[in-house]
């Protein structure tokens, strides 16, 4: 495989990913409701009665619903990277991606590609969220966006690297879409989303120390973190770990030769 | 048809003096305990059309699932258009053409979608791409069609596609998995006399796994498997001599006797 072929196929690989977004408005519209529900509903009623004091990255006094936005900017990667690896999941029982691991272009990079394609979706889902958020009356500094944008990579890239990697594990897609729930919903409500960690605390230390093993925790203080044009070493590691882990499961999981059996499912069948 | 078309190969050797774009040697699969194949060894020859015939559950799928490199095995070695599938599976599968048992193209995309979405992966440049699913599409009588979702279209045309796109990057091998599966008559004689073309016009060497007898033209080259063995392998008369049988039918009834029930020796 020489570069022109790998960006071709990438190209490829990513127009497929955003006609099936195209085409299917109403992902674009659920996955846009589902963080505006939290902001517009839960965070405008605690905004009344919860205030938070300064704590970094924020340098004055801050309203719940300004807190909150990295919380769903996460949420919203999450879900994506669960969508991502459930098409993934879909394709397998339809036989697709046969197809696409029959190609002369190697595991790792059909996978990156994958999760690179579905990453870019979410990272338009998350522009939208933000302007819609900003026209709601949340404040965020425009200049923390750009900077925002390699951060939404890497992050996307990761979550997207959880999916695939619990994708390559289970066998069906009724069972794919139950274990979703199961752990999207725990990793957003343990994590620094909706609470910091020292509020966490006060409430529970058994509760506030899950948290700190959660990645997705890490997740979304890189995003406020960046969004605020403050470095944040810790999480940057922890993310950047958590993508090497399930990026290293992940491609065993899909490479035969390693006794992968999502591979080895794709090839079943007829 | 013009020259410039190529629908004619230049003069070629022998079939038998050249090398074979498929060799399978001693090879072995197993889904745990469950022996899928045992032993396989055969070659395929460039220019042929080869018929893999194996009741259900002979181990074509596992083989085909191998070949594609969906599976790996251990034991054994594949090698195609000359190179060794495990040690350089970019060059060997760059070689290949592959329609699967299943319907594997994109419902939600037109047949041009479909076939440029393909044509991109195998790294076909954009104008080339175009020009090939041009040529493709008048080929298998599907120009009118290049612009309707694959979802419109009946069993046999999407059939044809799946052809088009496994020929897109004009492999030397050509692996189909029983490919007339739910065809009406009409299709599957088209999709035969295709595959003949194909490998006398193109040098294509040509797979074919299927369970039907009547799918296996006098002319072809033959490959029997049953219980992950291959029973017999040869030209479609030399199979049915050995076999003691009077024709195909029979001889396969005799070559996979407990499948179908028969004692060996039997002729149908």
């Amino acid at each position: 495989m020489n570069a022109a072929h790998a960006g071709r196929a990438f190209v490829a690989i990513l127009w497929r990913e955003l006609l099936r977004f195209v085409q299917q408005r109403e992902r674009f519209f659920a996955a846009l409701v589902r963080p505006l529900v939290w902001l517009l509903v839960f965070a405008a009623g605690f905004r009344a009665t919860l205030g938070l004091s300064i704590i970094p990255p924020y340098e004055t006094y801050i309203t719940y619903d300004v807190y909150v936005v990295p919380g769903l900017i996460g949420l919203i990667q999450l879900f994506n990277g669960m969508q991502n690896s459930l098409s993934m999941v879909y394709d397998r029982e339809m036989g697709s991606m046969r197809v696409l691991l029959a190609t002369p272009l190697p595991r790792g990079f059909l996978l990156l590609a994958r999760m690179l394609s579905g990453t870019v979706v979410s990272i338009i889902q998350v522009y939208a969220f933000i302007a819609i958020a900003a026209l709601c009356g949340t404040e965020m500094p425009p200049s923390g966006l750009l900077p925002l944008l390699p951060v939404l990579v890497l992050t996307g890239v990761t979550l997207s690297a959880l999916g695939m990697f619990l994708s390559s594990r289970i066998r069906q897609l009724e069972n794919f879409a139950g274990v979703m729930n199961f752990l999207i919903f725990p990793m957003f409500f343990m994590s620094s989303a909706l609470y910091p960690l020292w509020r966490v605390r006060e409430g529970s230390v058994l509760l506030a120390e899950l948290c700190q093993y959660n990645p997705f925790t890490y997740v979304v203080e890189l995003v406020r973190s960046t969004l605020y044009l403050d470095f944040n070493p810790l999480a940057l590691a922890v993310v950047v770990g958590t993508l090497v882990v399930f990026g290293a499961l992940t491609l065993i999981g899909y490479t035969p030769a390693r006794g992968g059996p999502a591979a080895a499912r794709a090839g079943a069948g007829g | 048809m013009d020259a410039a078309s190529g629908s004619r190969a230049p003069e070629r050797p022998a079939a038998e003096d050249v090398e074979p774009v498929l060799r399978i040697s001693g090879l072995s699969y197993a889904y745990g305990k469950t022996k899928a194949l045992e032993d396989v060894t055969f070659a395929i020859r460039p220019g042929r059309v080869t018929a893999l015939l194996g009741p259900n559950g002979a181990g074509k799928t596992t083989l085909f699932s191998l070949v594609t490199g969906l599976f790996d095995s251990r034991r054994g070695d594949i090698q195609i258009a000359g190179h060794r599938l495990r040690k350089a599976r970019s060059r060997a599968l760059a070689a290949l053409g592959i329609v699967f048992q299943a319907q594997t193209l994109d419902l939600d995309l037109t047949v041009t979608q479909n076939l440029r979405y393909f044509a991109a992966l195998r790294g076909l440049p954009g104008r080339a791409a175009r020009r090939r699913i041009d040529e493709l599409l008048a080929e298998i009588g599907l120009s009118d069609k290049a612009t309707a979702k694959v979802r419109n279209l009946s069993g046999g045309q999407r059939r044809r596609v799946e052809v088009a796109r496994a020929l897109l990057d004009r492999p030397a091998l050509l692996l189909l998995d029983e490919p007339s599966v739910g065809l009406d008559i009409a299709t599957r004689r088209w999709l035969i006399g295709h595959l003949h073309d194909l490998a006398r016009d193109h040098g294509i060497g040509v797979l074919m796994a299927t369970h039907l007898t009547d799918e296996v033209t006098p002319e072809d080259d033959l490959i029997v498997l049953d219980k992950g063995r291959v029973v017999a392998a040869g030209r479609v008369e030399e199979v049915i001599a050995r076999s003691g049988a009077i024709d195909l039918d029979a001889a396969f009834t005799n070559l996979t006797p407990v499948t179908h029930g028969a004692k060996s020796g039997e002729t149908a």
